[in-house]
């Protein structure tokens, strides 16, 4: 089980918010970290610790390809990103770098932000950690994320295929 | 067999399936695989895998378009690190700062052909279904993967198909076309879909116009967008591999998961107002907006008649003064072209700064970026906060025309005036 604190943010936020194009001949991943999500809130990298949740709208992730957006938020801390929907190359490097991608269509409603939300994805649940018994429905993870996630990303998955062949 | 759309074909063909159905998860395998200034994080990737070559090399194609040249010392590093890179490892195809746009490059050169399948790490990677291939934007790890294995896991998207018909009235381009596609399906409306485009529109080759279309797919969600080849078989080489033919048209039968159509015959000048793309409207409903800069380039819209439209309204007039207009051709081909025909003379004449070609200040690396509350219009394919520059800066999107017109009279213009 994960459990952290959620920041919630609206439909929508493309790649430019999360990492602008400026930063992007910079690849180091504390310097990434540092401007994550600066497009939107200039504080949230201040705020963000280690294990904090992202709670978003629809679209989260719209735009470049970019992978340093997944790699500004992982380094920022953030190890899961519930979203009511993913742009689809987001979703793809958010999984490759180990990040959760989850899609629920009604998290932004059940959620508050601030508040720690716990991720079971053995049992299926989504919770906010109160005991008022808020919970978001999510989709299924497709077993191919769910494979290159529990390896750790992309890497990880290519690095234990090697090992199996 | 079932039948399939065009994206259906070329996909189970790179997966060595006989048929594939939307939704299925398959490793595929594909004919060109392109990364840009982003190469040094797939190579970073590539070597965490314990990989020690690439899978083919000839597959491979590597362009620095992004900050071409060097901005900073930063990218001047990387790109060092790139070239080397390339050499080790016997990179197929490298294009060196000055070249051009990735896109615009692979199609201009006939990498790209008729039922290929690319992969590129660049979202608007859709741009090569203006050929009739089917190309699909990755991040680079997934790259990395793909230099490390040959193939990459892919879900078989549904096919929309969307026809365009009618012939567009003056002062109307593939752009404003394009930009009525995305505020028609939304942001999201073609997420993880292909759209395969047909319709009397494609009657008349024009592959600039296709570009612009594919293109801008993009910015509705789409995983790839495509042309089948019926409509241009004589404007691009068409690959020697008799199974890649054989993926350029649908089956009459195939399935769609949608149909939509657009009636380009009714359309007027459009632009994406700040700051989503699919935030359309007439530009009648903006005109007299102020300007601080407009912006004449990209892989959507950086060609020779992009160019061309640019010039003829711009000659013999000069950009409104506290104004920047700033053009970026999207290769050096194009470049050379239009210095032959007198069309850079015209545009410097009126006032234009022309850069080398590359992506320019599209992604907001460097070549004019904006300052807090500057207004731009760009002819590129997005307008997100920030994107150019600071997020206090606002940027419009439109045609080429309405961006040459704009410039002239230092506020939103309807081009048409200039056209008659």
């Amino acid at each position: 089980m994960i459990c952290g604190r959620g920041w919630m943010f609206g439909s929508d936020i493309d790649t430019d918010k999360i990492i602008p194009g400026r930063y992007l001949d910079n690849y180091s991943f504390e310097f990434l970290a540092f401007h994550a999500m600066e497009g939107e809130d200039h504080e949230f990298a201040s705020k963000v610790r280690e294990g904090d949740i992202i709670v978003a709208g629809k679209n989260f992730g719209i735009g470049s390809s970019r992978e340093q957006a997944a790699i500004a938020l992982k380094h920022a801390g953030i190890r899961v990103i519930i979203a009511e929907s993913f742009a689809r190359i987001f979703y793809r490097n958010a999984v490759n770098y180990g990040l959760l991608p989850i899609i629920s269509p009604n998290c932004t409603t059940v959620f508050k932000n601030g508040e720690e939300i716990c991720v079971d994805l053995d049992n299926g649940r989504i919770f906010s950690s109160d005991d008022s018994g808020r919970e978001a429905r999510f989709f299924e993870i497709p077993s191919i994320v769910r494979q290159i996630y529990d390896a750790g990303g992309l890497v990880g998955l290519l690095k234990l295929s090697d090992e199996n062949e | 067999m079932s039948e399939m759309t065009l994206c259906e074909k070329v996909l189970a063909r790179a997966s060595g399936k006989d048929s594939v159905t939307p939704g299925e998860i398959i490793e595929a395998k594909p004919d060109v695989a392109m990364s840009h200034d982003n190469t040094y994080l797939v190579y970073r990737s590539f070597v965490d895998t314990g990989a020690t070559e690439i899978s083919d090399p000839g597959s491979i194609a590597v362009v620095l378009d992004h900050r071409a040249p060097a901005s900073t010392v930063n990218a001047a590093d990387s790109q060092k690190e790139i070239r080397r890179i390339v050499k080790e490892f016997g990179i197929g195809r490298f294009f060196d700062v000055g070249s051009g746009i990735c896109h615009q490059l692979l199609v201009e050169d006939g990498i790209v052909q008729p039922g290929m399948l690319v992969i590129g790490s660049d979202s608007h990677s859709t741009t090569y279904g203006a050929v009739g291939a089917i190309g699909i934007g990755i991040g680079a790890m997934d790259m990395a993967s793909i230099w490390a294995k040959g193939s990459l896991w892919l879900k078989v998207p549904e096919s929309i198909r969307l026809e365009i018909a009618g012939a567009p009235r003056l002062g109307v381009y593939a752009k404003d076309i394009a930009l009525k596609m995305v505020s028609e399906l939304g942001p999201m409306g073609a997420d993880y879909c292909c759209i395969e485009f047909h319709g009397s529109y494609f009657s008349t080759p024009n592959l600039s116009e296709r570009m612009t279309l594919c293109n801008m797919a993009a910015e509705a969600g789409a995983k790839c967008a495509t042309v089948p080849s019926r409509f241009f078989k004589n404007e691009v080489t068409h690959s020697d591999s008799k199974s890649v033919r054989a993926c350029e048209l649908p089956d009459d039968k195939a399935e769609y998961g949608r149909e939509l159509s657009i009636d380009a015959g009714a359309l007027e000048p459009l632009v994406a107002l700040p700051s989503l793309v699919s935030n359309c409207a007439p530009v009648s409903s903006v005109e007299g907006e102020p300007i601080d800069q407009a912006f004449l380039g990209t892989c959507t819209n950086g060609r020779l008649d992009d160019l061309m439209i640019a010039s003829s309204i711009l000659k013999g007039r000069r950009i409104s003064g506290g104004v920047r207009l700033i053009v970026t051709p999207a290769s050096r081909e194009i470049y050379l072209s239009a210095m032959k025909n007198g069309i850079i003379e015209t545009l410097i004449d009126a006032g234009a700064v022309v850069t080398n070609p590359g992506c320019g200040p599209c992604m907001g690396a460097h070549q004019g970026l904006l300052a807090d509350g500057e207004v731009c219009i760009s002819s590129g394919n997005r307008n997100f906060r920030g994107r150019m520059g600071s997020s206090e800066a606002r940027i419009y999107l439109a045609s080429p025309a309405t961006v040459a017109a704009s410039a002239i009279e230092g506020k939103i213009a309807d081009p048409r005036s200039y056209l008659r």
